[in-house]
């Protein structure tokens, strides 16, 4: 299956979930609607596309606008040898979008870790706590909007205040 | 000088020159910086060298703290309690731009210079410093040890 033909199968198979289309760097990269992350993924992991393999979920912050973060998905099929990436834009208010704990067991810290770090919250994830930081920390490192210089010691520090 | 006065200083003399001849040091590995601290341990530089090669992974058999490299406010209360629990008298070397200053890390996590928590006798600094760089701040450290007066309780205070 090449590209082309398998990017319009994928199109066919999930129907509206897919926003858009782009290519990067030769590996399609799709755009989804946040609402169907986890039902297209579902989907995705099954044959005949077979992205049996979840190699990252990380997070990106826009800074301006609705879609402020952008969660990003990368997928490997073992049995064809193709990469995916898929992107999903949720709101700054509320960012939040459905948990990959089920398909995926890898996805438990990475989604802790982009909790931790962004603050989007993954519903259905079963114990969704801090990873990097420490419980009693206050806000999300990662977001653009964490002053740059503010550090948040668990234990007093000599010479400050 | 008096005859008490010659006793102490032959006696801190003598004391001095057993501690920094016995070292056990506590090696507190966190990241890169730790490499360099095996190359120093190992064969080719042989830290043992200068009497400082016991590694003891308990802090109530060790006496110097070699603090190796990045360490965060999150692990902070840790290397605070290590160095809590090493009996007297003990020695801190800080290995490493992260331990001195924070290195390159200028963020929410890293803790700016470990002598924000504890006392340092020794910064070595240097990203990561040489395995010579080490080594010079370890007889710098035996040198120290080896200057230092006992706090000899019962002598008369100038
Ligand atoms: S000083 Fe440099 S080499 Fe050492 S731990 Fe820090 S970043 Fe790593």
């Amino acid at each position: 299956m090449g590209p082309e033909t398998l990017i319009g199968e994928i199109r066919a198979r999930l129907g509206p979930a897919v926003e858009g289309v782009a290519d990067s760097f030769g590996d399609p990269v799709l755009v989804l609607r946040a609402a169907d992350v986890r039902p297209a993924l579902a989907a995705l992991r099954e044959p005949p596309f077979d992205y049996a393999v979840l190699l990252d979920l990380t997070c990106v912050d826009y800074a301006a606008g609705e879609g402020r973060f952008e969660l990003v998905y990368h997928l490997y099929s073992l049995s064809r040898n193709v990469r995916l990436r898929l992107k999903a834009s949720v709101p700054a208010a509320d960012p939040a979008v459905g948990s990959l704990v089920g398909l995926w067991k890898n996805a438990e810290w990475l989604e802790r870790e982009v909790f931790d770090m962004f603050g989007v919250r993954f519903e259905g994830h079963p114990y969704l706590r801090r990873l990097l930081t420490y419980e009693g920390f206050e806000g999300h490192p990662l977001r653009k909007s964490y002053p740059w210089r503010l550090e948040q010691p668990r234990i007093p520090m000599k010479g400050e205040g | 000088m008096s005859g008490f006065d010659f006793v102490a200083t032959r006696l801190d003399t003598a004391i001095g020159w057993g501690r920094k001849f016995s070292l056990f040091h506590y090696p507190f590995v966190t990241a890169c910086c730790g490499m360099e601290y095996m190359s120093t341990a190992c064969a080719h530089f042989d830290i043992d060298r200068f009497g400082a090669g016991l590694t003891r992974f308990s802090p109530r058999q060790a006496d110097l703290l070699l603090v190796v490299g990045t360490i965060t406010h999150k692990l902070a209360p840790v290397l605070r309690t290590v160095y809590d629990q090493m009996l007297e008298p003990k020695w801190v070397i800080a290995f490493g731009a992260c331990t001195v200053s924070g290195g390159i890390y200028r963020n929410y996590a890293v803790v700016q210079g470990i002598d924000k928590i504890i006392p340092v006798d020794v910064y070595i600094p240097g990203c990561p410093p040489r395995p010579e760089t080490v080594l010079d701040g370890l007889l710098k450290l035996q040198d120290r040890i080896q200057r230092q007066k006992q706090d000899w309780r019962w002598a008369r205070k100038p």
